[in-house]
């Protein structure tokens, strides 16, 4: 194995320090370190950062490699500042299926950037008719834990209830997309002024807002976990604080567009700004930012999801929703949070780590930890570009917008995944 | 003047006014024997139609045809559209033609802001989704002010399903900025959310037809399609006429001097009776003529007649 030796780096933000990374782990910190055999780092002016771990990516793989591919999703991720992802199961077929998650695990430890954790769709086919076999996929070489149609609601209660009862046996969890089908058909984007001027059919904020109360009263009721799926009204947030007051086993997910970007944005018609669910107004955002920084909300997770061109240069009705987060995420909420390392760290590695039961992520940079990392220059400013994303598709919402904050390098139990801002692989 | 023509707010008070005595010097045209003007001889306007609406793109046609221009009429039917070719596609296959102006229907919100930014010629959007129907808005505000003789300071209710309306959305915003005060009337299921924050500060809603009758001067009655009952927008289609229809009682209502209009095509029975759409007060055979003064107006401006 490879030893780095990071010269002056401050590890959450305190005062400038070296790192020894040797045999997967960091070995030893302090100033002055020496190790002949080691390939240097200099970190002067950068800050060390538990390797991120992001509960909600879509890597595409298998169905549609034109968009993703697992390899170049992790590659993204490892851009990003990421050493695990958590891998969505909608992709074709459905990731509902043993033999599904495990062929997404072993193509992510064969593309060996970051650790690609598969999650297991909650009904078969994502149907919402009758559960998946969720045991299986929990028994299989993936050890699957968190469970999600994401991308459709389990909006039957009844299925819902029993998803939340049955995956107590395996310490699973249910993450769910709550969006009230029945209050969303035909939705383009979010239900207010600027959908009106449009002339777009709404998605109104209670159709998340009911379904989230619903859950957390079962997930009472039952005594299980769950976990919500990108969280955007501020009505949500409430719902789920008072969930939280009264002690329901409950962890939220924020994602950067919903803790940046308006409605406002739809008036292009440019289905970039088109996603699921939808970009809400700057009182929903106002929330969201307060959720994420008194714990209300538990982390940031990227809903990561590439699109194919013709997928998005569209009328906007037509489009995909969706939009790429995975390289611009820790920017986001550098932009949003300031440089609250400590805070940072908590929404974006330890917490996530800890929802997903990814044991070896999530540790803070301290001698005897996992040397699974990352190596942020905050005070690097970039012009997002998409041609030069990693991701196979483009569909970023930043394109040409002005981002601090750049990942210098991250490292995957002690072994680089990117050096110089570039993936090694 | 502005290039592309996709909303009612692109035309701010001095624009909408050139336009409609534009169109008003258009209507002497068809009075004559001979309806033709040279003004765009040599230029194409291609008739983009994703959505059946024979009166919308014969009244376009005839508009470009009075002006000399060449006209083609592309419908996504029986079309490389029905193969599943692409907007963009299409839209550089009539970049590639020519186009000077493309006048596009289509059934999905903003399909005409998408199409403007891949053509160097004009857009107009003849009706997009639930969006937009602008020159449907000029056509209403001509037809107003010949019956009227103003448009500042009328009151004009528009009633029905506005929600789904793009005739309504252009009008609201038309009709405001050239002064006009707009009332929206129908169930509240079919008034969209935060509809005057949305387009313009001005607009009332009403859910009760009787009590803005007596103080109106224009009554637009928009299409009701029956179906959406079946989504619950309300109970049935006679429960719908009988609070939202206009009779000839409620048209007796009215203040001497008002007119009644409808962009057709009409539901009778549903929103409008016979009896009203066929009295004097009812403006919906001049609308139809007026929108092709309107529509060889806004054609001869946006493709530069005036500098030629």
């Amino acid at each position: 194995m490879n030893s780095y030796l990071i010269r002056n780096v401050s590890v959450l933000g305190a005062a400038p320090t070296d790192l020894l990374i040797r045999d997967g782990v960091v070995a030893e910190t302090g100033a002055g370190l020496a190790a002949p055999d080691a390939t240097l780092v200099d970190a002067e002016g950068l800050v060390a950062l538990p390797g991120l771990v992001d509960l909600h990516t879509h890597l595409r793989e298998p169905g549609r490699e034109d968009a993703e591919t697992v390899k170049t999703g992790s590659r993204a991720a490892a851009l990003g500042g990421y050493t695990a992802v958590c891998a969505m199961a909608n992709t074709s077929p459905v990731a509902d299926t043993a033999g599904v998650v495990e062929q997404v695990w072993r193509l992510g430890r064969e593309a060996g950037l970051v650790d690609v954790q598969p999650i297991g769709a909650v009904t078969v086919g994502l149907a919402g008719e009758r559960l998946a076999e969720l045991g299986a996929m929990a028994d299989s070489a993936a050890r699957v834990r968190i469970f999600s149609d994401d991308g459709h609601c389990v909006a039957d209660p009844r299925l819902m209830r029993r998803a939340l009862e049955y995956v107590k046996a395996f310490d699973g969890i249910i993450a769910q997309h709550a969006e009230e089908p029945r209050l969303t058909e035909g939705a383009q984007m979010h239900e207010g002024e600027v959908s009106t001027r449009l002339g777009l059919t709404g998605w109104p904020a209670v159709a998340e807002e009911a379904i989230i109360a619903r859950d957390v009263l079962l997930a009472e009721h039952v005594g299980s976990r769950l976990h919500v799926c990108h969280v955007s009204t501020a009505g949500s947030v409430e719902v789920l604080r008072h969930a939280k007051a009264r002690g329901v086993r409950v962890t939220a997910e924020v994602t950067p567009h919903h803790l940046l970007l308006t409605d406002a944005r739809a008036e292009t018609y440019d289905p970039v700004f088109k996603v699921n669910p939808p970009l809400r107004t700057a009182t929903d955002i106002a929330a969201l930012r307060a959720a994420l920084v008194d714990g209300v909300i538990d982390i940031i997770a990227t809903d990561h999801a590439p699109h194919a061109v013709e997928d998005k240069e569209c009328e906007w009705a037509y489009a995909r929703p969706g939009m790429l987060g995975l390289e611009t995420a820790l920017s986001i909420a550098l932009d949003v949070l300031g440089p609250r390392w400590d805070l940072i760290a908590e929404r974006m590695s330890r917490t996530p780590a800890r929802i997903a039961g990814l044991t070896e992520h999530g540790h803070d940079p301290a001698p005897g930890a996992p040397a699974t990392l990352t190596l942020v220059d905050p005070a690097a400013r970039r012009v997002i570009e998409p041609a030069e994303l990693a991701s196979r598709s483009r569909n970023t919402p930043y394109a040409r917008m002005t981002l601090p904050g750049r990942i210098v390098a991250t490292f995957l139990r002690g072994e680089a995944t990117v050096l110089d801002g570039k993936a090694v692989k | 003047m502005i290039r592309h023509l996709l909303s009612g707010a692109d035309l701010d008070a001095d624009t909408a006014t050139q336009i409609l005595d534009t169109a008003a010097e258009m209507a002497a045209v068809a009075g004559r024997e001979v309806k033709k003007l040279p003004a765009l001889r040599g230029r194409t306007v291609v008739n983009l139609f994703y959505e059946d609406s024979t009166r919308t793109r014969i009244s376009f046609e005839a508009a470009a045809k009075r002006l000399s221009a060449d006209v083609i009429n592309f419908s996504a039917k029986g079309s490389s559209v029905a193969k599943g070719e692409s907007l963009k596609d299409t839209a550089l296959t009539l970049q590639a033609m020519g186009a000077d102006a493309v006048v596009v229907r289509h059934p999905a919100s903003g399909a005409p802001h998408r199409l403007a930014d891949w053509v160097d010629g004009s857009v107009v959007n003849a009706g997009d989704g639930t969006h937009e129907h602008p020159t449907q808005a000029l056509l209403d505000a001509y037809t107003m002010r010949s019956r009227l003789g103003r448009l500042a300071g009328l009151s004009v209710a528009v009633v029905g399903d506005v929600l789904h309306s793009r005739v309504a959305r252009s009008n609201v915003l038309l009709l405001s900025t050239l002064g006009a005060k707009v009332t929206l009337v129908g169930p509240p299921t079919l008034i969209p959310v935060d509809i005057a924050a949305a387009l313009a500060p001005g607009t009332d809603v009403c859910y009760d037809l009787d009590a803005v009758l007596p103080t109106s001067d224009v009554v637009m009655m928009l299409r009701v399609q029956r179906e959406r009952m079946n989504d619950s927008y309300f109970p049935s289609a006679r429960e719908y006429a009988r609070r939202y229809g206009l009779d000839g009682p409620r048209m007796g209502r009215l203040p001497e001097h008002a007119i009644v209009m409808h962009p057709g095509p009409m539901n009778r029975g549903m929103e409008i009776t016979p009896e009203v759409a066929d009295s004097p007060r009812s403006t919906i055979v001049e609308q139809v003529a007026n929108g092709v003064s309107v529509r060889m107006a806004v054609l001869y401006l946006l493709l530069g007649g005036n500098n030629r």
